[in-house]
């Protein structure tokens, strides 16, 4: 569209990042070759662009990387708290300094903004390691009893949507309690744990207490069904979490899983209406929508449904879709063709079901994964996209009377992880939160995150919290001995 | 562009039918959540604009100025000077676009417009017992029809805060009418509401609608003579209500965000406010303008520095 105030590009520089030709799997502080000498592509998804070759975990890399991580732990865990704490403060400030090319890594790895990656994933990824970092020498006084003792070998298995921010939510708190981590990155994402891998070396973390082994879900699977790891954590899709739960049932095996979601954003009557469809945009155009916990269904008080779609209209169609590394765009690409292919699929279903289906005119650019920011009216609980996480820039909009048949549709979904709640009147807020089955309920704002807040889901979500003082839990044991509480 | 008053039928028009109603009306808007606007503003701040963009920002700025002047130390000399400056801002760059207007006090209407005689850059004048606006409606409205008998196009009006803030919104209503009334045809009325003193966000939202709905032409910030000024986030707010009162309305009005905006950095800021919220409508002098006296000469470095590549220094523009 041509406007009279045109922004000229302004490409943050992708040199910042030097991403070698190929890279190994980090084993026991060094980076080596996959044991069948197996390797994969990544891919830039704003430009498909082969970005590097990687080499591709296997089972008996599994082995060596939690032989490694056992070893390791023998000396971590026994070192005092305050003596972990330096090695994560130290990581946390190098994060810091080496923030700029993180985030240009994680833009080309993953599709985007780098908006994004600057303003919200970095700066939480080095809060993350500096909040656990003050955690590590003041366990005793965590809640978890006098002494609480670390579980041993933690497997991680972490998504493509914010590839280093899980990192830091699942490694900060496994080594400010005494565990050693091996964690295997999404196959599509795997360039800034590889990088975080050098920022342990040059932290001089001791051999063997993170691994990173990136690879494919046969990778992901050897690790959850290793012996010898005690602490499952994943984040990812409710059918790979159920997978998980089958394999680690009947094991001594702690788990956390936090899958998907189908957030409900509930905007009442009386809502600070600019506010809210800031809201609304951020809660489900907030990384193309590839977030767990997006506001993927919209659910706004029927009286003011016109009004309010109208402004919503208005501000999607001054989105800035585009080159994710230009400083101005607010929407980067689509972070696969397989997710892609996934949308289109779903939202072809939304039109074939009857929802009325809207887009702004936005030209998508020639090669790589793009998809328009999409809302549906006229959707009903029925529709499956009412109920399927789409995980892309889809919103679907439903409507209510009143305050209960609000959270009731909120709450009618498999799901639970995040909920929203606008509103000017603060009881309403209180009293609506309250009845939401949901683990995280924002009100008047959306999709914030902080390193001291607890995040995790109810019902199909999956279990556990990550963040706060209640994500130490997930890393610790009491100190008697059987382990029982 | 659409720009009239509300014709007596428009169904807005009976909100101001009494003191009860209209307050009824003006609680009636959707509240204002202040994280929220400060958030959005704020990242709103963060667009880079460079080159072209940058150019086409300076100058339309440079054009967006009131360039003003309101101390009580003015003097002929001085207006002479500022109107001098309006029309000519850069001496040693033929190119650059004339400010918008010169802003001055009452009395110093007569020596501004002569000193831009021909220019097409307007005089604005501070009436109605500006800055503190503690003076009767005669007083006011005496005051107003001096200005423009001096041949000011533009009155910039202060609201009663006291009144506002003690629910008497009606008085407020009838004296913007009446300061209307008193412009006639011959000059456009910005209405100041003194935002730092309104001090909540949902009182300045009330202010502008009840500003609209008697008749402003221009919504503006403030005098810039308290500590809080134009911010970010309040001029986001009155764009807001700008674009919300024309869909319902027709009627377009303009903004003013005025007082603590002194950088090139600050205005273009406000610019992508502008191009965000209310849209490229008001993109131009007759719909947005800068209230700044110190904003002009940054304007002018940075446009300098476009041109030849090299920062010069405060030597390099004038000083007044």
């Amino acid at each position: 569209m041509a406007s009279v105030f045109e922004y000229a590009p302004a490409p943050e520089s992708r040199a910042i990042a030097d991403i070698a030709p190929s890279y190994g799997l980090f084993i026991d502080g060094e980076f080596v070759e996959a044991a069948d000498g197996k390797v994969f592509k990544t891919v830039s998804p704003s430009t498909e662009e082969v970005l590097s070759e990687i080499a591709q975990a296997g089972s008996e890399d599994v082995d060596r990387a939690v032989k490694a991580a056992r070893r390791a732990f023998e000396k971590w865990s026994a070192l005092p708290g305050a003596e972990r704490a330096k090695y994560l403060f130290r990581i946390a400030r190098i994060i810091q300094e080496r923030s700029r090319e993180l985030a240009v890594l994680e833009t080309l790895d993953n599709g985007k903004p780098i908006k994004e990656t600057r303003d919200a994933d970095l700066p939480l990824v080095a809060a993350h390691f500096f909040y656990y970092a003050g955690w590590a020498d003041k366990l005793d006084h965590a809640g978890y009893g006098p002494n609480p003792r670390p579980l041993g070998v933690a497997g991680q298995v972490i998504p493509w949507n914010f590839p280093l921010l899980m990192l830091a939510w699942k490694i900060a708190p496994a080594l400010a309690t005494g565990n050693t981590v091996v964690l295997k990155p999404a196959e599509t994402t795997p360039l800034s744990a590889l990088f975080f891998a050098d920022i342990c070396r040059q932290a001089g973390l001791p051999k063997g207490v993170v691994n990173i082994l990136p690879g494919y879900g046969d990778a992901g699977a050897a690790l959850i069904a290793h012996p010898d790891v005690n602490k499952v954590a994943f984040t990812g899709s409710t059918a790979v979490g159920k997978e998980i739960a089958r394999t680690v049932a009947g094991t001594r095996k702690k788990v956390t899983l936090e899958l998907g979601g189908k957030g409900a954003n509930i905007v009442f009557d009386d809502a600070p209406i600019d506010q809210a469809v800031e809201g609304i945009v951020n809660g489900i155009f907030f990384n193309q929508g590839q977030v767990c916990c997006a506001g993927s269904r919209l659910l706004v008080q029927e009286s003011i449904q016109e009004e309010l779609l109208d402004s919503l209209k208005r501000r999607l169609s001054t989105l800035r879709l585009g080159d994710p590394l230009d400083k101005n765009t607010d929407i980067g690409a689509i972070n696969s063709e397989e997710q892609l292919t996934r949308i289109t699929s779903l939202v072809e279903q939304g039109e074939a079901e009857g929802a009325e289906r809207w887009s702004p005119a936005c030209e998508l650019p020639e090669s790589g994964y793009w998809f328009a920011p999409t809302l549906f009216t006229n959707v009903t609980q029925a529709h499956r996209i009412a109920r399927d996480e789409i995980f892309g820039p889809v919103l679907s909009v439903l409507t209510f009377r009143t305050p209960d048949e609000a959270v009731a549709k909120a709450n009618n979904t498999p799901y639970g992880l995040s909920a929203g709640i606008w509103t000017e009147k603060g009881s309403r807020i209180l009293a609506v939160a309250n009845k939401l089955r949901a683990g995280v309920v924002w009100s008047n704002t959306f999709n914030k995150f902080d390193p001291t807040s607890p995040f995790g889901g109810y019902k199909e979500s999956g279990f556990g919290r990550e963040g706060g003082r209640h994500g130490l839990e997930a890393y610790l044991a009491p100190s008697s001995p059987e382990g029982e509480r | 562009m659409p720009s009239s008053a509300l014709t007596a039928a428009h169904p807005l028009k009976d909100v101001a039918s009494s003191d009860s109603a209209l307050r009824r009306f003006l609680h009636g808007l959707p509240g204002v959540d202040a994280v929220g606007l400060e958030g959005r503003a704020a990242s709103l701040g963060t667009r880079s604009i460079k080159t072209t963009a940058k150019a086409y920002a300076i100058d339309l700025a440079i054009s967006m100025v009131d360039l003003t002047t309101l101390e009580g130390a003015d003097t002929p000399g001085k207006v002479r000077a500022l109107g001098a400056k309006a029309v000519k801002p850069d001496p040693t760059d033929r190119t650059t676009p004339a400010t918008a207007a010169v802003c001055v006090y009452p009395d110093m209407v007569a020596v501004a417009k002569e000193a831009v005689a021909g220019s097409g850059v307007k005089v604005a004048s501070v009436a109605t017992a500006f800055p503190a606006g503690r003076a009767a409606l005669d007083v006011k409205l005496a005051d107003v029809r001096d200005a423009i008998a001096a041949g000011a196009d533009e009155i910039d009006m202060v609201i009663d805060r006291g009144a506002f803030l003690s629910g008497r919104y009606l008085k407020v209503y009838d004296e913007i009418t009446a300061v209307r009334e008193a412009c006639g045809t011959s000059a456009r009325l910005k209405v100041i509401f003194e935002t730092g003193e309104l001090s909540t966000y949902d009182n300045i939202r009330r202010a502008s609608w009840l500003g609209m709905l008697a008749g402003a032409d221009f919504i503006k910030t403030s005098t810039g003579k308290v500590a809080v000024n134009a911010t970010p986030a309040n001029t986001l707010l009155m764009l807001e209500a700008v674009r919300d009162f024309r869909a319902q309305t027709g009627i377009q009005v303009g903004v003013k965000p005025a007082g603590g905006i002194r950088t090139s950095k600050d205005a273009i800021k406000f610019l992508v406010l502008v191009n965000e919220t209310a849209g490229e409508d008001w993109l131009d002098n007759h719909w947005f303008r800068f209230g700044a006296s110190s904003l002009l000469n940054d304007l002018l470095m940075q446009r300098q520095k476009l041109a030849t590549g090299r920062y010069s220094g405060p030597d390099y523009v004038t000083v007044d």
